[in-house]
């Protein structure tokens, strides 16, 4: 067997190549930087177009521009640079342009500690945006879910019309690790769905049954209009009350109504446990040796590693979490997806195990979490 | 060639605006080019500007104040073959002036019609970036301590090769939008209009008036000879095809035995500048030659050349699931910044860790056995110290042997760096249990 040594910017980068990414447009940020380093390296001699905007908001400016040109575009920042993404992404998720958007989270608030890691922006992916539609976020564990959950985002997008974000973390995006390149596999490139011929194009109309309008690119044989007022299915503004609802109503169920389709997560049960670790991201790895430590310890604990943080996967955290005494909320932050386990599991006991000081969470750390408490 | 306007959907302008006056001046140009609707992008902000992209069937793209400039870089950049042309106000200069500046520096083929009547008119007539200090608007007296802004020099001055400053009430106004559309390059229109409902109802503003105003600038009539240069996405394609290729990742196969059979953890505790991260890589490379599980996880200060410069590596045969350290084989001490960085490790080694201690970097005490090698004595030079210790870890047989190492170092380096980094790890002398 032959390993390889890469960091997990790389394998974004190099997992978004493989889904068909061919625009990116970023802006310097630790610990982003090296995705931008990396595309600028990969797309140009691929007749790519890989760009260093002015700032965070003509970045994604120039991915969304790109998009509507029918291109699959991507940019990663980190969580002063979502910030700055915000209204964009509220134009993305509104209009439907599809963009996966990779958050390299630092520690928080504010400028926070440039080098150091967190998951402190779970809760902001989702709602940091101003209409509260909701959004696909997968969290990487390792640098192979870097590289294979970048290229199924580039899919998810294409598919639903929606931002996608991957929300990895300094301590993945700037940790190398061996890892064998068999196990990087690109799911096979889906394309925007084109509209049926024969039929006058609007731009957000969906037959009936479907969730997701089909696509023409801007700059085509036939106009295309796209805006961020809030339009009807010809994508001019309108106030019809009825038309405005009909329009919110899709954008929200494309996502929510596929959330057991979009639910990617690993669930390890175990004999003989009475609680359930549920964690995701780098903590999952520390959360995963806890439950090794537990079973030799005699105290099992079954662990469960949420991939797809959004739309929460509540079908499937139910079932993991079926019979057992207690659910611990493993996360690199002071408490946020643990709402959304709270709210998903009524009437369980749910512990929280979580630290946000620029450290990783240790397994001795959860290991005790679980025995006491 | 046919008119552009959808008729479908007229303008919507109060009575008296300019901005209709330049969407039919508009339409005419286009007219004049012989375009067809699909060969045109009309891209928009927020403002009265923003309606311009629903009166013509065209491409359209309608997006956030101040932004249009970033999405029609993008469109452009996708597709070079497509006519781009930008609408915005004095308000979505102002609240994207950066990305003004930046589309003057890139000289990316657009056009921008800033269409220029000194206030805001949507949202209550309050002041923009243009609006005359001694103007009445809706902003009470903040505009009286503002200076307007000189789109047209500001333009110049960052690099636009094609500005127009002029009335919107120009006769050849037509003629001035297609000669900037035709431009390979970025071209930069203010148009001078009047706002009827807002600020021409408390300021005395006629179009004759304008043309007074605008008689006192310096001219701006089209290309700005010192500021010729290439278009920015004809050089972009230039260069990018003169690129190479990426080849894949580097797949190591297992060639040489491990040491030991355990999980080994390894912290270089150092001071920026002594290549502390590169000689982590370098541990973790020599790991796959023998068929490691590696992780290396780096921590460092946001400086560059000061500072401490820590590395953490862990080799092992079973795969790697936490990669923090929890009980280190090997702390190698290089520099003060580093060690201090990490004190209270110390106290939690065991007597089967070793700390590699380089010449006089003092360590705090601990129940590992302490290695010390001098650095200096030797001649080998500060940059070099991070690679010389992993010489000497594979001549102890600790974590790794001379042959991984080796092997290591002729994947990362290449001729004379290879050869010197070669002759440092050969000659370190592995120095001696203190």
């Amino acid at each position: 067997m032959a390993l390889s040594l890469m960091e997990g910017n790389e394998a974004i980068a190099r997992g978004a190549v493989a889904a068909g990414c061919r625009f990116f447009a970023g802006y310097p940020i630790t610990p982003a930087t090296t995705i931008l380093n990396h595309m600028l390296a990969m797309l140009p001699p691929l007749g790519g177009t890989c760009i260093q905007g002015e700032d965070e908001i003509a970045s994604i400016g120039f991915c969304l521009g790109a998009s509507m040109a029918g291109l699959k575009v991507m940019t990663a920042t980190s969580g002063p640079g979502i910030s700055l993404y915000s209204e964009q992404i509220s134009f993305a998720i509104g209009s439907e342009i599809p963009i996966v958007i990779a958050n390299i989270q630092r520690l928080g608030p504010s400028t926070g500690s440039a080098t150091r890691g967190a998951d402190g922006d779970v809760q902001f992916l989702q709602w940091g945006s101003s209409g509260g539609l909701p959004v696909i976020v997968l969290a990487p564990a390792d640098v192979k879910d870097c590289y294979n959950l970048t290229a199924h985002a580039f899919n998810l997008a294409e598919q639903y019309r929606s931002p996608v974000f991957i929300a990895s973390n300094k301590e993945i995006a700037m940790t190398r690790e061996s890892l064998d390149l068999d196990e990087l596999k690109a799911p096979d490139p889906v394309a925007r769905a084109a509209p049926p011929p024969g039929r006058p194009f609007l731009p957000f109309q969906t037959a009936e049954g479907e969730m997701v309008p089909p696509f023409l690119p801007l700059g085509g044989r036939t106009l295309v209009r796209q805006t961020s007022s809030t339009h009807g299915p010809d994508g001019y503004i309108t106030t019809d009350p009825a038309e405005i609802t009909r329009m919110l109503r899709r954008v929200q169920s494309k996502i929510d109504a596929a959330a057991d389709r979009l639910a990617i997560l690993e669930h390890h049960p175990v004999a003989g446990a009475d609680t359930l670790i549920l964690a995701y991201g780098v903590s999952s790895r520390a959360a995963a040796a806890a439950a090794e430590d537990l079973k030799r310890r005699g105290r099992p604990a079954a662990l469960l590693i949420v991939k797809t943080l959004w739309p929460v996967p509540t079908a499937a955290i139910r079932r993991a979490a079926e019979g057992l005494r207690r659910i611990l909320v493993v996360e690199m932050n002071l408490g946020q997806y643990v709402r959304e386990i709270e709210r998903v599991l009524p009437g369980q006991s749910i512990g929280f195990c979580g630290q946000m000081d620029g450290r990783l969470i240790t397994p001795e750390t959860i290991v005790e979490a679980v025995i006491h408490g | 060639m046919d008119s552009l306007l959808n008729a479908a959907r007229p303008p919507v302008f109060c009575p008296g605006c300019s901005h209709e006056r330049i969407t039919h001046t508009l339409d005419k140009a286009f007219q004049a080019m012989a375009l067809g609707g699909e060969r045109i992008a009309m891209v928009s902000d927020i403002g009265c500007s923003g309606l311009f992209d629903t009166f013509f069937n065209t491409h359209a793209l309608h997006g956030l104040h101040g932004r249009a400039l970033t999405y029609a870089a993008g469109l452009k950049l996708a597709r070079p073959e497509l006519t781009v042309v930008v609408t915005m106000g004095d308000g979505g200069q102002g609240i994207g002036g950066a990305h003004l500046l930046a589309a003057c520096r890139r000289n990316l083929d657009l056009t921008l019609l800033v269409l220029n009547n000194f206030n805001f008119g949507m949202t209550g007539g309050q002041y923009s970036a243009t609006t005359p200090a001694d103007a009445e608007v809706g902003s009470g007296f903040l505009n009286r301590l503002e200076r307007p802004l000189d789109i047209c020099s500001v333009a110049k001055a960052a690099g636009a090769p094609y500005v127009v400053r002029c009335s919107a009430y120009r006769s050849d106004i037509a003629e001035v939008i297609r000669k900037a559309i035709e431009f390979k390059g970025f071209s930069v229109l203010d148009i001078w209009g009047i706002c009827p409902g807002r600020f021409s109802r408390r300021n005395r503003l006629t179009t004759k008036a304008i043309g007074e105003m605008l008689s006192q600038l310096p001219p701006f009539e089209g290309v700005v000879p010192e500021n010729q240069r290439r278009e920015f996405g004809n050089h972009y394609r230039e260069l990018a095809a003169a690129q190479k290729i990426v080849p894949p990742p580097q797949a190591i196969p297992a060639r040489f035995r491990p040491v030991g059979t355990g999980r080994q953890e390894v912290i270089l505790l150092g001071s920026a500048g002594q290549r502390v991260l590169t000689a982590g890589e370098i541990l973790c490379l020599a790991g796959l030659h023998a068929g490691m599980n590696v992780t290396q996880k780096n921590d460092y200060d946001i400086t560059v050349l000061r500072g401490p410069s820590i590395s953490e590596m862990i080799l092992s045969p079973q795969a790697i699931g936490y990669t923090g350290i929890t009980r280190p084989s090997v702390v190698v001490a290089l520099g003060p910044e580093g060690v201090a960085r990490r004190k209270k490790l110390f106290s939690g080694l065991d007597d089967t860790c070793l700390v590699l201690q380089a010449s006089d970097v003092a360590v705090p005490g601990s129940r590992a056995r302490i290695h010390r090698v001098d650095m200096k004595g030797q001649g080998i030079k500060g940059a070099d110290w991070a690679l010389a210790s992993l010489g000497v870890l594979a001549k102890l047989g600790r974590v790794i042997r001379p042959e991984m190492l080796e092997a290591a170092l002729a994947d990362r380096l290449r001729g004379d760096a290879l050869a010197g980094a070669l002759e440092i790890v050969r000659r370190v002398e592995p120095g001696a249990s203190a």
